[in-house]
């Protein structure tokens, strides 16, 4: 493989480095025929996104040397970064940059060509790997919101930067409501601030979901993708579905796509489906999910550690390279629910042991995990695994 | 403690009289070499040299000749003492490191000789602050012996080209490895890092070249953790030398303009590593 960026797309290229590096440790580059691919997934595969640029994004592109498969690598996404560190940097002395893989030096090649004759080459080593393909259709989903980057970016920048996770809704009135996502029973005064922006309908380009619809999902990998596309001027959309199943955010361009596929927050409490179709005159409240009133218990714990969880049946093999034909199943069941046998028995767990963290949960977008948008939400089931924040 | 009650010496009492409008053209200079805890200042009649050593492969020193001070005097030869570079920098920052526009500190700066503390007397807007700090026993300090005439490659570039590069230095690698010579690659700058390794490559008709004089190829490997405190001499620097003697020693001679247009000069010195191994290069 190789390929040659020039100008500005030098640092459109680092801009999708940046913002991949917010959701994995590892970036699958997989040079195919219709462009370049750079995937990533997040450590609990709660969160998929790539980029393709599409070979006229290159000024030469070359997918395979002739008469050879196409090779595909996995690098640490440290390492990939660490050469489009410095986005200004990029603009203003990088001239052009060249990438090469071949099997032979089993290296990846990054060479910018700076000012002033300078250049600079990084051989960075990487791994062979199976494609990380998750697989998803934006024309499943029910409901689309399109909208320039620029308003959505916008509407998420009063979000105090440490916020885990916003909620996403169409409220009265079709306006289109962000809000800050509170852990239920957030007691302590210093959680006590909700922050809510809401949108008219007339700043969308799109927007086909009736009132009362809403998803909660991570802001910091949304951050990354609006930041992209808020750059790249280009249009965001969003597609999703119930609660629980996950939504997919698109930037689409003549030159290249993005995909972010995010695990929405599943709710785990009737009482707050209650709340959403009986109270579609008060579209703040529905925004909100609702917890069980009991869970007292872990009040002082911190939030995010327990934020993504996990099933066992992940926890053992998200630790090692996907074979691209195990991820589909997960995520054609957004399509087909089918009866997902090993998550009922995950999810029939006896509800609440004191001290167990809260039935929130994003759920993993590989896994069979994706709730049937008929199955009825069952009481909290105890983590196995937890993700921490800290390693992003 | 007859310090209180102690007559103020004259003048002439003094091994070391130095004063300064602009007490930012000596800390900013200080600030280069500040890598480690301790200093070693020698004045003579031409100025003050500020040394700081670590590891004994590495030594950094500040020239700040007489011609930066508006007054400056020496009694002696030679007046040597060692003293707490943190806290000398500490008191000369006294009235804050940020420059305020329009307000300059004065500095007086005496010593009275072996045993004596360093006198300062920090003026800004009226206000003096009087500080004394302990001088210590003067350590012997690192000879690399770099004789010009033993120079086998030399080049002058401006710092800008550099500064990028050592402020993105791979700190995974252990060691950066510096390779001048006549022919291809001219000057490269690389590290083996875990990611992977590194090559930055600057041609000899580059802009940022403002000489080049290379007659042989050399390799040198110098530990990276050692030559990465340079990079405060290399901010504030416009151009830099850099030189390799015949036993692979570095020498980076940084320019460096202040406030008021004069030129100081700030070296570092660094041994080599051990052979380079065959196989890597």
């Amino acid at each position: 493989m190789k390929c040659l960026v020039t100008g500005g797309n030098v640092k459109v290229l680092g801009k999708a480095v940046h913002s991949l590096s917010r959701i994995g440790d590892e970036l699958y580059l997989e040079p195919l025929e219709d462009g370049l691919s750079l995937r990533t997934v997040n450590s609990s595969r709660s969160a998929y996104a790539c980029f393709l640029f599409a070979p006229l994004f290159f000024q030469q592109y070359q997918a395979a040397t002739p008469g050879q498969d196409p090779l595909r690598c996995k690098i640490l996404m440290k390492s990939f970064l660490s050469v489009f560190r410095s986005l200004a940097m990029l603009e203003k002395t990088v001239e052009k940059c060249c990438i090469s893989l071949s099997g032979r030096s089993s290296r990846l090649v990054v060479q910018l060509h700076c000012r002033y004759g300078v250049r600079k080459t990084h051989n960075l080593s990487f791994q062979d790997c199976e494609s990380l393909q998750a697989v998803f259709d934006p024309a499943l989903c029910p409901h689309v919101l399109r909208a320039p980057a620029r308003v959505l970016g916008e509407a998420v920048l009063p979000f105090p930067p440490a916020l885990a996770e916003v909620t996403l809704g169409i409220g009265r009135g079709r306006r289109v409501i962000l809000r800050s996502y509170q852990e239920e029973e957030a007691d302590s005064t210093a959680k006590a601030m909700v922050t809510e922006m809401s949108i008219g309908e007339e700043d969308f380009q799109q927007l086909q979901a009736q009132e009362g619809v809403a998803i909660t999902f991570c802001l910091k990998e949304f951050r990354g993708l609006l930041s992209f596309a808020e750059s790249a001027n280009l249009s965001l959309s969003v597609y999703f579905d119930a609660p629980g199943r996950p939504a997919i955010f698109a930037i689409e361009d003549t030159l290249l796509d993005g995909h972010f596929v995010l695990a929405t927050l599943s709710e785990p409490d009737p009482h707050s489906q209650d709340l959403r179709s009986s109270e579609l005159q008060r579209p703040a409240p529905q925004l909100q999910a609702h917890s069980t009133p009991h869970l007292d218990d872990f009040a002082a714990d911190d939030i995010d550690s327990y934020m993504i969880a996990m099933e066992t049946t992940v926890g053992s093999e998200a630790s090692r390279a996907l074979p691209s034909d195990s991820l589909s199943p997960g995520l054609q069941a957004l399509c087909s629910p089918g009866p997902d046998s090993e998550e009922e028995e995950d999810d029939t767990e006896p509800s609440t042991v004191p001290g167990t963290p809260p039935p929130k949960k994003f759920r993993s977008l590989f896994f069979g995990s994706i709730l049937a948008p008929t199955h009825s939400p069952q009481g909290p089931s105890p983590v196995l695994a937890e993700d921490s924040e800290g390693e992003g | 403690m007859p310090l209180l009650t102690q007559q103020i010496p004259d003048e002439s009492d003094y091994s070391l009289v130095a004063s300064l409008d602009n007490v930012r053209n000596l800390s900013t200079i200080l600030k280069a070499i500040h890598f480690r805890e301790h200093a070693t200042c020698f004045a003579t009649k031409n100025g003050i040299k500020v040394t700081v050593e670590n590891a004994k492969c590495v030594q950094a020193n500040a020239f700040i000749q007489a011609g930066i001070f508006q007054e400056f005097t020496v009694q002696e030869e030679s007046v040597t003492f060692r003293i707490n570079l943190t806290v000398l920098l500490d008191c000369l920052s006294i009235f804050g490191s940020s420059p305020v526009p329009g307000t300059l500190t004065a500095l007086r700066m005496c010593y009275q000789g072996y045993g004596y503390p360093l006198m300062l007397f920090l003026e800004e807007g009226g206000v003096v602050t009087v500080c004394k700090i302990n001088t210590q026993e003067p350590e012997e300090t690192l000879d690399f012996d770099f004789c010009s005439t033993n120079v086998i490659n030399k080049i002058i570039l401006q710092s800008e080209g550099l500064r990028e590069a050592f402020s993105e230095l791979d700190m995974t690698s252990e060691v950066l490895q510096i390779t001048m010579s006549p022919d291809k690659p001219y000057f490269r700058l690389s590290t083996f890092g875990n990611a992977g390794s590194s090559h930055l490559d600057y041609p000899k008709d580059s802009d940022l070249m403002e000489s080049f004089h290379c007659n042989q190829t050399q390799v040198n490997r110098y530990k990276i953790s050692l030559l990465k405190p340079s990079t405060k001499a290399l901010v504030l620097s416009c151009k830099v030398s850099i030189r390799t003697d015949n036993r692979g020693f570095l020498s980076l001679q940084y320019m460096i303009r202040n406030e008021d247009g004069q030129i100081c000069f700030v070296e570092y010195y660094c041994c080599p590593d051990e052979e380079v191994p065959e196989s890597e290069s």
